[in-house]
């Protein structure tokens, strides 16, 4: 580079001062396919999209945090409204914007303070756009605090992963993740490249069972015994003893508690109110602090960047934080569970090419690994069939006598996606798999070992 | 303005309404406004700290544009601090935001007593020499200080002040105090009361495993001389009487009890870390004693005499199978002993405030209280003036770090970010901060770095090549995602220190956001 160049480089005021030393110089601790120059970074800007899934506390900070790490293209997908008790920590909101969808309202701030920043909304559930809609974002980026829909995008991302013969994941279809996730001054970062690191489902250990509910559940339609808890313990307590803080290490705070959800649980027919179960409601309560929230964001947005990026090393590949007794990290690097329903080379199912769609349907509620009922049946991003929307339904219905060879354009091998209902520790949930489809006789690979179910 | 409470529920589930009032009445200095300076006081305006003032004598430029989300196009050649400020003052009306457009640097030199007036100081992105001046003036003014540093990919967060003590230091895991090796008379008679050769298979199933235990050791007590099992063989044992207990497979008491057993091996009294606070010479009070150390003093009187060896009791007991009117029983008897415990600490407390001249009610009851339940809890941070730990770090640490797996890279960063420093100051530029030199400061960089070490008295240590080439390519650049996070970690040690709950970070924290391997550094 000649040096009236380099002078005028640094002469001239840029937005990337700070993040160009990062991309445009070489480095040692980089990506093997680190590349670093102004080209890298316009095509950053460019071309790099990136889906933030939630617009919560992790939300809001991972807009802002890759709108300056120089992201240009980002949507975001959260089908919450802002309440009150989003203020402490939900920095891009307003007390007048309580009430409206938090993805808007996020958006738009994003992008009111920093030119140059596209951000598109959804207001919705995740489970309410097309697996296809996924599919066209360079990388996922994760702050939600449900381990459903973790396990939902998770799916939808690993439902892309294709692999090749020798069962090696193809490079182009893997869709990376970042994921977030605080609790109080705890939180945890992790990167998920789907068919290279573990995938959600591989380490779904990690993630004990949350308990949650809203207020309004609470005070108008109890459904469980840990309701009838709740009810007493945050609203019947304040009517009664007005002015009088609640001790849950009082034994009489406690029993007047547990007498009031007993009361309540008779009410409404609600079984399973114990001492020992109210006690353990009581003092379980999430909680959510802006500072955690800040740097569980930044280290996934900072992994994003090395993502698309390949500027510095990557986290390999999940980071614990706490923060509540002196300060304490860790990196440690899980494995993938190599059969892994969801990221690994996915379930094959050999079939006979004359079988309907009806009959496969059927066959995927039999099969001993799936069970899987209520199945809605996708095929290069055609619809084959279609639970709901009942007009869906009704359009695609016609296909389920037809046979599947003929509906898969006659390729004598090839995937398919599944979105339905399966059940896991006796709960219904729902779920998406991808399956290898090998018809019989066709194209010489009936001899082929076609072990069902491996 | 809505109810506070509401606004601020999901927090004040940490820290509660005590934590929340101590913020809402501390007056924070930040200074330098940058992306790192910016974001750790974003935080804390979100959580409602009660007033701030923002010190930075720059004006916006178009690359904060691209690091600070509290600055906008709008702020071009503004005050940085006034348009921060005026941000920060959006985000919470209920914050007294105030802001003085002066560089940090020339204030310290100029006007140190401006700092007095703050309960906590947080100063980010200064300069070796500024931090070793401001630390003797907020030590001296008794003043807490943060200091944060992002630096390219790599940052820091120090805290420096003479002792933060702590009753509520709120650890995740902590042993129950359930003294079912040294019940007391009550608890005794308790489990007395109960018959674990009841016919009634209900009634069996629902003893407490509290009263299972101490009846079962009392009965080992007795037929082994007073003691209780201490060798394997013995604790083995111990639990086979437990399981000969059983009257049926499903009894989740005696399943407790087993899994519980080791409560009543683990050795009486206090722990070795609260034995070495008790021995600390400010147990010696006088006048000028905080309510703490006068607390401590009396603990101390407590353990000795009262206590037999033992702390007040805690309190309260964990769940666990029984009948509710049982398991309320039983609450209540500890309870009861909580009580006694704290009426004989508060006693003791009003005579030793009497002894030294102050009003023996001075402390607040609930005070009394909530320190005898967190007794076994307590916390005392002390830390190093910067410019002790610049020049004279504990070497022994200092060099196990060096060559340690785990800490080396850390050790390494600490090392540059304290050598870039001393470069600035002899080259007037932070090495790589302009693309035309950096072969040059590179190996200017490393001589600066070996020349650092050498200082500290390591003369053989190495620092990797990789770690020198990246912090030059860094080129002293505040990366927005580094600085959220440094800036994050500071408003988090705001809080703690602010409400003195938790447990504040002790050394320095060093952050390595090449692989994320951070490590806490004791100099």
């Amino acid at each position: 580079m000649a040096d009236t160049s380099v002078h005028l480089q640094q002469q001239q005021p840029s937005r990337s001062r700070d993040l160009d030393k990062l991309l445009l110089r070489p480095g040692n601790l980089v990506g093997p396919r680190f590349e670093p120059g102004t080209e890298l970074r316009d095509d950053l800007q460019a071309f790099a999209k990136v889906l933030v899934v939630g617009a919560g506390g992790l939300g809001c900070e991972l807009l802002k945090d890759l709108a300056l790490t120089g992201f240009c293209n980002l949507e975001v997908i959260d089908m919450d409204r802002i309440e009150v008790t989003n203020l402490n920590r939900q920095f891009l909101f307003r007390l007048e914007d309580v009430g409206k969808p938090k993805a808007e309202v996020a958006a738009k701030r994003v992008m009111e303070r920093i030119s140059g920043v596209d951000i598109v909304p959804h207001f919705c559930r995740i489970e309410d756009k097309d697996i296809e809609f996924y599919n066209d974002f360079s990388i996922i980026a994760l702050g939600l605090d449900s381990i459903e829909a973790r396990s939902y995008i998770n799916n939808v991302a690993c439902s892309f992963l294709e692999y090749d013969s020798d069962d090696n994941p193809r490079e182009e279809t893997i869709k990376p993740m970042v994921d977030g996730g605080t609790e109080g001054f705890k939180g945890h970062a992790r990167v998920i490249m789907p068919g290279i690191t573990p995938c959600f489902e591989c380490t779904i250990w990690l993630f004990p069972p949350q308990v949650k509910f809203p207020l309004c559940t609470l005070a108008e339609t109890p459904r469980t015994a840990a309701h009838c808890i709740e009810y007493a313990h945050l609203i019947k307590w304040d009517e009664v003893h007005r002015g009088v803080p609640f001790d849950p290490d009082n034994p009489n705070n406690m029993k007047w508690v547990y007498d009031e959800a007993v009361k309540r649980a008779e009410l409404f027919g609600i079984p399973g109110v114990t001492y020992s179960f109210t006690q353990g409601v009581v003092k379980n309560i999430i909680p959510a602090i802006a500072s955690t929230n800040a740097i569980i964001s930044a280290a996934c947005a900072l992994e994003t960047l090395k993502i698309a990026t390949e500027c510095s090393k990557t986290l390999s590949n999940y980071l614990t934080y706490n923060g509540s007794e002196g300060l304490h990290t860790k990196v440690t690097e899980f494995e993938r569970d190599r059969d892994c329903l969801v990221c690994g080379p996915g379930i094959r199912i050999e079939l006979d090419p004359s079988i309907t769609l009806q009959k496969f349907m059927d066959l995927l509620e039999e099969h001993p690994k799936l069970q899987l009922s209520k199945a809605s049946v996708t095929h290069r991003g055609k619809n084959l069939y279609m639970q709901a929307p009942p007009v869906l339904e009704e359009m695609t219905r016609s296909n389920l006598t037809l046979s599947l060879f003929n509906l898969m354009g006659k390729l004598p091998k090839d995937i398919v996606h599944v979105n339905g209902m399966t059940s896991k520790n006796d709960q219904k949930t729902s779920c998406l798999r991808k399956l290898h489809v090998v018809f019989k006789g066709v194209d010489g690979v009936a001899d082929m070992d076609t072990a069902g179910g491996a | 303005m809505a109810e506070p409470k509401v606004k601020y529920d999901r927090q004040l589930r940490i820290w509660g309404d005590q934590g929340q009032a101590a913020l809402e009445k501390s007056n924070i200095c930040l200074l330098n406004c940058g992306p790192t300076g910016s974001e750790t006081l974003k935080n804390l305006v979100l959580g409602g700290i009660g007033s701030i003032t923002v010190v930075d004598g720059s004006k916006v430029e178009v690359g904060d544009l691209g690091n600070n989300f509290l600055v906008d196009e709008s702020s071009l050649g503004q005050s940085k601090a006034k348009c921060v400020c005026s941000f920060l003052q959006e985000l919470n009306d209920a914050v007294k935001a105030k802001y003085v457009e002066e560089y940090p640097d020339a204030l310290i030199e100029t006007n140190p007593s401006f700092f007095s007036q703050f309960t906590l100081v947080i100063a980010t992105q200064l300069v070796e020499s500024s931090m070793v001046k401001l630390d003797l003036i907020c030590r001296n003014a008794n003043v807490i200080l943060i200091f944060a540093r992002s630096y390219g990919l790599t940052g820091f967060v120090r805290i420096s002040l003479k002792e933060h003590t702590v009753i509520e230091s709120k650890p995740e895991h902590f042993l129950d105090d359930l003294r079912l090796n040294n019940p007391w008379p009550e608890l005794k008679r308790f489990a007395e009361g109960f018959d674990l050769n009841v016919q009634d298979p209900v009634v069996h199933k629902h003893i407490p495993y509290v009263v299972i235990l101490v009846k079962v050791a009392d009965e080992w007590a007795k037929s082994h001389g007073g003691g209780l099992p201490s060798t394997r063989e013995e604790k083995r044992e111990f639990k086979e009487l437990l399981k000969a207990g059983m009257v049926a497979q499903d009894e989740d008491n005696y399943k407790e009890a087993i899994e519980s057993s080791f409560k009543v091996f683990a050795p009486r009294g206090i722990s070795s870390e609260l034995q070495q606070m008790l021995n600390d010479s400010s147990t010696e009070v006088d006048s000028s004693s905080s309510d703490f150390w006068v607390l401590v003093a009396a603990l101390k009187d407590f353990v000795t005499n009262e206590g037999g060896g033992e702390t007040p009791l805690e309190g309260s007991i964990p769940d666990m199978t029984s009948s509710t009117e049982q398991y309320v029983n039983l609450q209540n008897i500890y309870q009861a002993k909580a009580e006694a415990d704290i009426l004989a600490i508060e006693r003791v407390t009003k005579n030793t405030l009497k002894k030294i001249g102050r009003d023996p009610n001075s402390i607040p009851r609930a005070t009394i209280k909530s320190f005898c339940k967190n007794a076994r809890k307590l916390k005392v941070c002390r830390y190093r003036l910067i410019a002790d730990e610049f020049n004279s770090p504990n070497l022994p640490e200092l060099q196990k770090y060096l060559t340690d797996e785990d800490y080396s890279i850390a050790m390494g960063i600490y090392i540059l970010l304290r050598a870039v420093d001393r470069f600035a100051a002899n080259y007037n530029s932070f090495p790589g901060q302009f693309d035309n030199a950096m072969d040059e400061d590179i190996s200017r960089l490393k001589s600066t770095a070996v020349g650092l070490l050498n200082d500290l008295g390591c003369n053989s240590a190495t620092l990797a090549e990789d770690l020198i080439n990246e912090m030059c390519r860094f080129g002293a650049a505040e990366l927005h995602a580094v600085a959220a996070l440094v800036g994050g970690i500071a408003s988090q040690e705001a809080i703690k220190l602010i409400t003195r709950q938790f447990v504040p970070i002790s050394g320095t924290y060093i952050f390595n956001g090449i692989d994320h391997k951070s490590q806490l550094l004791l100099l």
